[in-house]
């Protein structure tokens, strides 16, 4: 065991009666690294935080957390874990300084003596420290959780969806206190549906049906991208989209926002040829630009791909 | 520990509801048992048709009216009218003396009085028509002082340890029981499967908590808090109800403290195998309420069920209970008359905590 691996999964199957929530996966987060778990709803990441934390048996594989098995090794795991759960499970009835002192408590320690590692988050939600819980908005609820999950100064933080339903400007916020935790040398995995929150992570794994499409730097994935991005837009959108995928260069069209992005198979095929067989259709107003490809186009090209071997 | 059970305290002391099911509920209780659903008679109205109207029986009239159990309502015109006033409710019993009363007495030694009672409460008519009779009997007996009758067999009854036959005396034990067992399983298995149902239960689980601490937190402020119940109902029976304890206080409280940690392991047992509070909730009361009423002696007695209830009634923890609660209220027994249902209790304490350990999961699935 490398001591600069922090999580070791090998093989890992989980299985909910005979549905697969994760076939098969395996991977290795490095000591210090802000890992994200990037995926769509139902794509196995809380099932595999669940995993990760002890919570569930894995049905195959061996899945090891600083060297401690989650199944045989599980008393102290639990010693040294911080997890905030996707759900808000905080006592709603309790106020925020309450909370966070029973989670000191059970961890036997008290805030006093780890102040300062929750300083920066707590310092955000300390004027309200005698507002109950339940009457937090979401985004300060979040820094709550954090606050609680970090109180006993766990070296690995497992963040399942902390950013979702939580305002714009309170997640980016939320980002940049992982990115300081981080810095702390703190290993930090955590999971989101939203793809612009990849670029944050100093690793990403798309995941995906329960396995895991890619994991790689953020830059490395989109470098990966391989082929031209276009962005088009026309007035009926829709049609655009119909007959975008009737087009036989194209590779993948999807719509994003007002936007569709457009791969193809064909390298040589110029904008003009695209913009002219459309005109040929009748549409109107076409706009047609490059772009560099996200990590969610990214994701889209390695879904479709992945769905498209399956059918044939 | 010590800060799991701070939390409880402010989970409970936060919310209404269960307040009001810890402190309300019993007071409620036990006055609602104590007062309402009382058996005595106590100024029941009755009427009185009297045909002979002489010194006789205006002297059993006035012994009748001035017992304590019977008011006098309104004048019935005659016999005719009988069934009218009972079905108006306004009379529980009518006494209707036949004519020349007096005369018919000292001329043949016998005179009839007819006593007739609305059945349709068939324990309250049959109350009546007993007490009447015993105070038209102790008239009888005034009334032939000093005359020695041929041959007489006398009977003698005495109601040994409740001398009145005070209701309270039988409702209270069971109150107890019932209250006990329903606030401390209910409240217990509720608190648990909200950790549940709130996702709470995932943290409290990753976290170097053992399920025998997660429990102790869980069951110490319960028990606290119990027992304050247990002595709030007691002093209110004691002072409100005049329940008497003839025997010892410190040996009631004890055994009280043993049956509410059996019945919170019995709450315990229940969360285990309880995904909501709801489900929780329906659990305690059908599983618990109903059998604690119905199975452990406090309405029914035993003796009169079916055989197989019998051996059931066995099983319910509350009917061993209401013995020992019997026995030291109001018997004033000691230990040595109650070790072995006390043993029971104790078993059952034992059996309750050792299966939901095992079955306490340390992990969601």
């Amino acid at each position: 065991m490398s001591p600069s691996i922090s999580i070791k999964a090998v093989n890992i199957t989980k299985r909910y009666g005979d549905k697969t929530a994760l076939d098969d996966i395996s991977f290795e987060v490095n000591r210090g690294e802000l890992f994200g778990f990037i995926g769509p709803d139902g794509a196995g990441k809380t099932s595999l935080f669940r995993l990760i934390t002890s919570l569930l048996i894995p049905d195959g594989g061996t899945l090891t957390v600083d060297g401690l098995d989650t199944v045989k090794d599980y008393t102290k795991l639990r010693k040294i874990l911080g997890y905030m759960p996707g759900r808000f499970s905080l006592y709603q009835d309790l106020t925020v300084e309450e909370n966070l002192r029973f989670f000191a408590g059970i961890f036997k320690t008290t805030l006093e003596a780890n102040y300062d590692l929750v300083k920066d988050i707590y310092s955000h939600i300390e004027p309200f420290k005698t507002r109950k819980a339940g009457k937090l908005s979401g985004g300060m609820k979040q820094k709550l959780a954090l606050s609680c999950a970090l109180i006993h100064k766990p070296e690995i933080l497992v963040l399942d969806e902390p950013t979702t339903g939580v305002d714009a400007v309170s997640r980016i916020e939320f980002w940049e206190m992982l990115n300081k935790l981080r810095q702390s040398g703190i290993t930090i995995i955590v999971s989101t549906p939203y793809m612009d929150e990849a670029s944050r992570c100093d690793r990403v794994a798309l995941i995906q049906g329960g396995k895991i499409m890619s994991i790689d730097t953020p830059e490395a994935i989109r470098n990966n991208f391989g082929r031209d991005l276009w962005a088009l837009k026309a007035d009926d959108i829709y049609r655009l989209l119909v007959d975008l995928r009737r087009f036989e260069s194209t590779w993948t069209a999807f719509p994003f926002g007002e936007h569709i992005h457009l791969s193809l198979s064909d390298k040589s095929i110029k904008p003009a040829e695209i913009a002219l067989y459309l005109e040929a259709l009748g549409h109107s107003n076409v706009h047609i630009s490059k772009i560099e490809p996200s990590i969610e186009d990214c994701f889209m090209e390695m879904m479709s791909v992945g769905s498209g071997t399956g059918e044939e | 520990m010590r800060s799991f059970i701070i939390k409880e305290f402010y989970h409970i002391f936060r919310d209404i509801r269960s307040m009001v099911v810890l402190f309300g509920m019993p007071v409620i209780q036990v006055l609602l048992f104590g007062f309402a659903l009382s058996t005595e008679i106590k100024n029941a109205p009755v009427a009185i048709i009297d045909q002979s109207n002489d010194q006789v029986t205006r002297a059993i009239t006035s012994k009748l009216l001035s017992s304590g159990f019977f008011i006098l309502s309104d004048q019935v015109p005659g016999e005719g009218h009988i069934d009218e006033v009972f079905r108006r409710g306004k009379v529980k019993e009518v006494i209707i003396f036949e004519s020349d009363f007096s005369k018919k007495l000292e001329k043949d030694h016998r005179a009839g009085i007819q006593l007739i009672a609305d059945a349709s409460d068939p324990n309250t008519a049959n109350l009546l028509v007993s007490y009447t009779s015993a105070i038209i009997l102790d008239y009888q007996q005034e009334y032939l002082k000093g005359m020695s009758l041929p041959l007489t067999v006398k009977t003698e009854s005495q109601m040994m340890y409740n001398p009145a036959l005070k209701s309270v005396f039988m409702f209270v034990p069971g109150v107890i029981t019932i209250l006990l067992m329903l606030i401390t399983a209910m409240m217990t298995s509720i608190s648990i499967a909200r950790e549940k149902e709130l996702g709470t239960m995932e943290i409290l689980l990753v976290s170097p908590m053992r399920p025998i601490q997660i429990i102790a937190g869980k069951v110490l402020p319960y028990v606290l808090l119990a027992f304050s119940n247990a002595v709030i109902i007691l002093l209110l029976s004691y002072f409100v109800l005049g329940m008497p304890v003839k025997g010892s206080l410190f040996l009631l409280l004890a055994e009280s403290l043993l049956f509410i940690i059996m019945a919170l392991s019995l709450g315990i047992f229940i969360s285990t195998v309880s995904k909501s509070q709801q489900m929780a909730m329906m659990l305690s009361m059908f599983a618990l309420m109903l059998p604690t009423i119905l199975l452990s002696g406090f309405i029914f007695p035993i003796e009169n069920m079916p055989l197989p209830l019998q051996v059931i009634s066995n099983l319910m923890p509350p009917r061993w209970f209401i013995i020992i609660v019997k026995s030291i209220m109001i018997k004033g027994l000691g230990f040595q008359y109650i070790w072995k249902e006390t043993l029971i209790i104790a078993g059952m304490a034992l059996f309750f905590i050792a299966l939901s350990i095992k079955k306490f999961k340390i992990r969601l699935e």
